[in-house]
């Protein structure tokens, strides 16, 4: 199982280091800063390392290594989805996971990760388990600690720990009885040259903020169920009912979560919302090129497209980029090569453009391989699978809620070949 | 307010003055000094100095101060262990706390202090823990156990934990289960003999329950478990899958991938013609395709697996292609991994739409990444004979680039399309040519050498092309040396007058003037031929090549059943069985797919079924109610052939016996026990064996081959079989192995069209010839049958270890049966060591190999034991007399290559003999002790 744990920065200091049985030296880390030097970007390092006596499992999240050593055969998987909670947890407690964060708050860090595994065994990962015994650092309570006394741990026994329902704690109550749901959809795809789409999908989740007294039981219908057929579920949903009625039905965790996540998969179903114009060229023999693209809006129901950004990586030859835009601003860093621009809205009478000239390191051959376009956008009140909720119905309790679902649609990995 | 201000301390007296604070009479004091102790020691401060002030807060009715102090004694106990004693009051006082957490707590702590003084006290409080009334105490003492043992595994199972544990296992809160489920299988992995997890159908139904209610953790611990279950049916095997698929819809992708690999293994036992078998298949897919939308650490660990699961079962993903198309700004090794299976999948349906992709890729920026996509359209072009055209001018397209490394890998993959399809593209061969100045790898130069030389008669300048070549042939690498020196050859070969010039130069710089051997002994026989028989040469080096394979770097089958086993684990990253990567791997089980039970016929034949596990009896019949072995039925059995008998009927072989039969008793005469004539089964001994013998007599050897033979026993009896009995034994002749048969038909109806199939066993036994009965069998006759063996079979690990399970066919149906073979019939004739060899050997294997065995009643003497055992290649090195004691130190080898070595201990006037055996596989001890047993008191 999960031996230690090491949390390394990127300038390669380790920082902060959790043993859950004997001590691994610090020299362990050596085989991972080897590979780290060999992968060139931090996003490239291998997840899983061998060395003689470990393997060290590891994560990148917020500029931060998790670096796990485990020593006898155990799934990956688990302990990546394990540091991934680790993160989580981390950034619920102190809103940011940083390296600043955490060592501001060390103390409950170790007291978390003591909490959290034993003898490299999960213990208590549900934050609503971790906050009972645990209670997060607020400005107010260490003001309220430092002149009562009191301390921020709890005295009894979490409530959740060993009910069959471990992700809700007992007791909970709010003046404002409140469930909220957020459908959210992420079109992840990749469009070819001639703007046809080689690959499209949907990830949508359902996040939600339910904030109940006692201990509700929900059911979430939808209008159109039939569009979730790969499903993943937050371990309170009830299987049973979903596999017979499609009908979410769940005792919901205290706060935030996400309850489900989905993914739509069948071409048809999912609508490309904008499209991109684009004619990227360099000349031959010549140290400049040309950049002209266009964005315009398509199949999208009627809603309006923004927060529109376009990133490109420019190739290496690229030396700076003379552009105008005819809508938002652009910038170009001439270290990375990335171009960004910000378009902001779409309005369908006015289709924003870039275009411009390109200039290349003189002498520099013309550059072999085209950017691809990283296009992000938003597109509010709209779930572009279609889902819709039909109701939400509450039982075993007598207070009358108040429900609100929001739909939001997003651009996930959304690229543009050219 | 923040931590941070406990490291801004001053640096002098900062011991001191944390010393102070810690003795303080104020606990918020107390607290903070704790608190600024253990920021120290999360930084790697040495805060040891202050062990007996902070344990002196230990005594505390605050739980956070309680918790910071175990924090910090888990950390230093160690190294002060005298010390950390002052803390086990504490710690068993707090066992009996009444409020369960701060017991758990404790109890806990304690296990983590890894001080030996500390874990004596610790045994009571655990003890009393693991029943607690409480399933919170209950599941830490679970875990707690296993800390213990990893720090004194004697201690765990003197005090009769590990059965503690194992009750916990039925206990009635799924936490507690899931812990100890957890906690066994870690202590299991250190003890992997041990039957630490013993998994019946009443514990996996507790198991699945558990399973339902526990938490994503606990659901990853058993669901692993379960993985090492074997169901004893397809029904049990079906009914456990339906109760895992919802698992499949986990957020948690771990506990997806152990669901899967659930599935997948126990899928291997339901019938393919089932609905169920399709449903499954179908479900798979989904959740596979999720995990590549996570993170991108999992999606490689996924790509790693799914890289398996697509190799193994194909159909799951074939409609999955787009998911593997690769974003720009995936990290590297998903993209690697994306473009693997992508070649696996293509197929011709989709072969158009990975083309254009790999394209795609092969403009992208990362060297790495393009060389690998170039690569890959050649795998395509291979595997899928429909898009080889297009896959070639796709190649001409990337070379027109002229991008440098991607002309290179293009030429390297030509070459092998070529070697696929001869005589097709060659018209691309004058493109090629022209980027021969670019090539600086050694792998491209070597690719474009070999097609020229392969082509030479079609390329007029060729010998222009390869004399430039030739000019810098000092500076090469081998590779590209030996190419060059093969295509001159070639070049010679096909027109031999322009070039004659050019053979003699490289012919005089391969073996004159290189030091390497390879290039030197290639020149040296290419010099010969030309010069001595120049037809003979051409047949030689211009003979048709043999295509290439299909599928390039695939797993080997029982490699990749075998990591099947182990989707989700480290081994399904690396692809390799635990056992070559995992320190300590002398403990690491092989695990197999289960195999394939039910079928169509499962309703059939009910009686039979129960016939399944007869340990005493050697004939234990399989029931016959589906292909349980393996693939067996699938059966490529040929017909059974016509032609004169060669070896079949017991009329004929009467003579052939004779034959050998006179010359063993000849043999015999001179004192030595012939043990062929002695046994009457050997009627079917094949043809050979007289010839054999005869040889060995005039050889002078004086050794007798055809090791001992046991009586025909009854194998398949005629009620389970539809009236046809067989009964057999085994022998060993002059290195050839038989399965001698009696087959009798005591059914009402004529059999006919016999054959017979082995399923992989331990040893590689397998039919060499057909079974050939050649005339029907009436009915109440019998007919004897010699069948030769060999050992070039597929190896699988059987229980026993000389388990062989058999089917046969004939006319009526195909029976199934398994028998128990004599080791003894594996012993090689060269299994004599060198003496030197056996000392030397018998240091060298470790000790815990050695196994002894008692001989009774044995009223031999060492000779007459030696010379009987050398029969069955069981050969005796050296002897000594030691205290009026016999030793004979004797060697045998296995088929497969493994060396026995072993010590007999004879006394005189005793009939006791004591046998040690050494061996690198010490399973085997125990078989060989039977085969030593068998011989010398037959």
């Amino acid at each position: 199982m999960i031996h230690s744990l090491f949390l390394i920065n990127c300038s390669g200091d380790i920082f902060l280091e959790k043993h859950w049985k004997s001590v691994v030296s610090q020299s362990v880390c050596d085989y991972f800063f080897e590979a780290q030097e060999k992968a060139v970007d931090v996003e490239n390092v291998p997840p899983v390392i061998s060395t003689p006596h470990h393997y060290l499992i590891s994560i990148y999240r917020d500029k931060i290594f998790f670096v796990s050593v485990i020593q006898t055969e155990v799934p990956p998987l688990f302990v990546i989805e394990f540091l991934h909670r680790v993160a989580d947890t981390f950034q619920d407690y102190f809103g940011e996971c940083s390296e600043t964060a955490i060592k501001d708050n060390v103390v409950i860090v170790y007291e978390l990760l003591e909490e959290m595994l034993d003898n490299g065994f999960p213990l208590a990962t549900e934050s609503n388990i971790l906050k009972e015994l645990i209670k997060p650092p607020t400005i107010l309570r260490s003001v309220v600690n430092s002149i009562t006394g009191s301390s921020n741990v709890g005295e009894t026994l979490p409530t959740g720990q060993l009910s069959n329902i471990p992700w809700r704690r007992a007791g909970v109550k709010y003046t404002n009885n409140e469930a909220y749901f957020d459908v959210i959809e992420e079109i992840d795809a990749i469009i070819d040259k001639s703007g046809s789409t080689v690959f499209a999908e949907i990830q949508g989740v359902i996040d939600s903020c339910i904030k109940l007294s006692g201990m509700p039981d929900l059911s979430l219908s939808f209008m159109n169920p039939r569009l979730l057929d790969d499903v993943s579920f937050h371990p309170c949903i009830r299987f049973k009912r979903w596999e017979s009625e499609r009908v979410l039905s769940f005792i919901p965790p205290d706060g935030n979560f996400r309850l489900i996540s989905y993914r739509v998969s069948s071409q048809n179903l999912v609508a490309i919302p904008v499209y991109v114009k684009h004619m990227i060229s360099f000349k031959e023999n010549s140290s400049s090129g040309r950049f002209d693209v266009t964005i315009g809006p398509k199949q999208n129901m009627g809603k309006t497209v923004e927060g529109v950004v376009m990133t490109v990586h420019m190739p290496k030859a690229v030396l700076n980029m003379n552009l105008t835009a005819s809508q938002g601003s652009y910038t170009f860093d001439p270290v990375t090569k990335v171009l960004t621009w910000d378009v902001g809205k779409i309005t369908p009478q006015k289709l924003p453009n870039l275009k411009g000239i390109v200039n290349l390191q003189s002498g520099a051959p013309k550059p072999e391989e085209n950017p691809s376009l990283n296009i992000q956008f938003k597109i509010q009140q709209l779930a572009i699978s279609g889902l819709k909720v039909n109701r939400l119905d509450m039982y075993g309790e007598k207070y009358k809620p108040f429900k609100g679902v929001k739909y939001l649609t997003k651009a996930g990995k959304f690229q543009v070949r050219t | 307010m923040t931590d941070s201000k406990y490291f801004t301390t001053t640096k002098k007296g900062e011991i001191f003055e944390l010393k102070a604070e810690l003795n303080s009479d104020k606990k918020e004091k107390k607290k903070e000094a704790v608190k600024k102790v253990i920021a120290s020691m999360t930084v790697g401060k040495d805060v040891s100095a202050l062990f007996p002030d902070v344990v002196n807060c230990m005594q505390t009715d605050n739980l956070e101060l309680k918790k910071l102090v175990y924090l910090y004694l888990m950390n230093y106990a160690k190294s002060q262990p005298d010390m950390a004693i002052m803390a086990v009051n504490t710690f068993v006082k707090d066992c009996e706390d009444p409020n369960p957490l701060i017991r758990a707590l404790a109890v806990r702590t304690m296990g983590c202090i890894r001080v030996d003084k500390i874990t004596e006290y610790l045994c009571e409080p655990l003890r009393k823990c693991l029943k607690d009334e409480d399933p919170y105490v209950r599941k830490t003492a679970a875990v707690c156990v296993a800390k213990l043992h990893d720090i004194n595994a004697q201690l765990v199972e003197d005090q009769g934990f590990l059965d503690t544990l194992k009750d916990l296992i039925s206990d009635s809160n799924p936490m507690v289960v899931a812990n100890a489920v957890a906690a066994l299988s870690e202590i299991a992995e250190s003890h992997p003999s041990s039957n630490l997890l013993d998994l019946n159908p009443q514990s996996i139904n507790k198991l699945l329950t558990a399973l339902n209610e526990c938490t994503e953790w606990g659901q990853i611990f058993i669901l692993d478990c379960l993985a090492n279950y074997m169901p004893k049916d397809d029904r049990e095997a079906q009914s456990i899958c339906e109760r895992v698929t919802p698992r499949l819809s986990h957020a948690n992708s771990a506990v997806v991938l152990s669901a899967v690999k659930v599935l997948m293994k126990f899928m291997e036992m339901l019938s393919k013609d089932l609905d169920y078998y399709g449903t499954l298949l179908k479900k798979l897919a989904p959740p596979l395709v999720t995990l590549l939308s996570a993170e991108p650490e999992l999606q490689y660990v996924a790509l790693r697996n799914i890289n398996l699961i697509v190799q193994k079962r194909p159909e799951i993903l074939k409609h999955e292609m787009k998911v593997f198309f690769v974003k720009y700004n995936d990290p590297i090794y998903v993209k690697l991994e994306k473009l693997d299976i992508m070649i696996r999948l293509a197929s011709q349906a989709n072969i158009a739409q990975v083309l254009a992709e790999l394209k795609e890729y092969a403009t992208e920026v990362d060297v790495d990444f393009v060389r690998k996509a170039v690569r890959a359209i050649g795998r395509c072009a291979i595997k899928v004979e429909q898009s080889a055209e297009r896959c070639v001018s796709t190649l001409l397209d990337l070379i027109q680039t002229k991008v440098n490394y991607v002309v290179q890998e293009a030429i390297v993959v030509i070459k092998d399309i070529f070697r696929k399809y001869p005589n097709k593209y060659e018209s691309v061969i004058a493109t090629l040519c022209e980027n021969l100045d670019s090539l600086d790898e050694p792998e491209a130069r070597a690719a474009m050498i070999w097609i020229v030389g392969e082509y030479a008669e079609r390329i007029d300048n060729a010998d222009e092309l390869l004399e430039s070549f030739l000019e810098g042939f000092h500076d090469e690498s081998t590779q590209v040396q030996l190419q060059l020196l093969t295509a001159i050859v070639k070049l010679f070969l096909k027109k031999p007058t322009e070039t004659q010039e050019l053979v003699q130069q490289v012919l005089s710089l391969a073996t004159q003037d290189s030091d390497n051997p390879d290039l030197r002994d290639r020149g040296y026989i290419y010099w010969r031929l030309l010069s001595t028989d120049p037809v003979a040469a051409k047949e030689v080096v211009l003979a048709e090549k043999p295509l290439i394979s299909e599928e390039t770097d695939l797993i080997e089958p029982t490699l990749l059943d075998e990591l099947i086993c182990y989707i989700g684990t480290l081994a399904s990253v690396y692809h390799k069985p635990p056992s070559a990567f995992v320190e300590g791997s002398r403990g690491v089980v092989h695990k197999s797919l289960p195999p394939r039970t039910g079928s169509s016929e499962s309703a059939e034949s009910p009686d039979a079924a129960p016939a399944g596990v007869q340990p005493s009896e050697q004939p234990a019949v399989i029931p016959t109610q589906g292909d349980l072995l393996g693939d067996l039925l699938n059966l490529d059995l040929g017909p059974p052939v016509s032609g004169p008998p060669i070896a079949a009927s017991s009329v004929q072989m009467g003579a052939v016996d004779l034959l050998g039969g006179g010359l063993d008793s000849l043999m015999g005469g001179t004192g030595f026990a012939a043990p062929s004539t002695v046994v009457p089964a050997n009627l079917g001994a094949p043809l050979g064996s007289g010839l054999g013998d005869l040889f060995d007599l005039t050889g002078g050897v004086g050794t007798l081959s055809g090791s001992y033979v046991a009586p025909k026993s009854v194998w398949l009896p005629a009620m389970k079989a539809k009236g046809l009995e067989i009964s057999g034994t085994f022998s060993r002749q002059v290195g050839s192995i038989s399965m001698d048969l009696l087959l009798t038909n005591k059914a009402l109806q004529v059999m006919s069209d016999f054959a017979i199939q082995f399923n992989r066993n331990s040893f590689g036994l397998a039919p060499a010839a057909p079974l050939q009965v050649h005339t029907p069998l009436a009915p109440n006759q019998s007919v004897e049958i010699s069948l030769p063996l060999n050992t070039v079979g597929s190896v699988m690990k059987m229980d026993p270890l000389n388990n062989l399970q058999v089917a046969v066919k004939n006319n009526i149906d195909v029976f199934y049966f398994s028998t128990l073979y004599p080791l003894h019939i594996l012993f090689v004739e060269d299994g004599k060591m060198e003496r030197q060899m056996f000392l030397a050997t018998w240091k060298d294997i470790p000790n815990e190999n050695e196994a002894q065995f008692q001989i009774k009643e044995c009223p031999l003497s060492a000779d007459a034991v030696s010379n009987k055992l050398q029969g069955s290649n069981i050969f005796t090195i050296a002897k000594r007399n030691v205290e009026g004691q016999d030793m004979l130190y004797q060697s045998l080898k296995l088929t497969n290559g493994i060396w026995v070595l072993a010590e007999l201990r004879i006394q005189p006037g005793n009939s006791s003999f004591t046998l040690s055996l050494k061996c690198r596989a010490p399973e085997v001890s125990q078989h060989i002790y039977q085969a030593y047993e068998t011989i010398l008191k037959n």
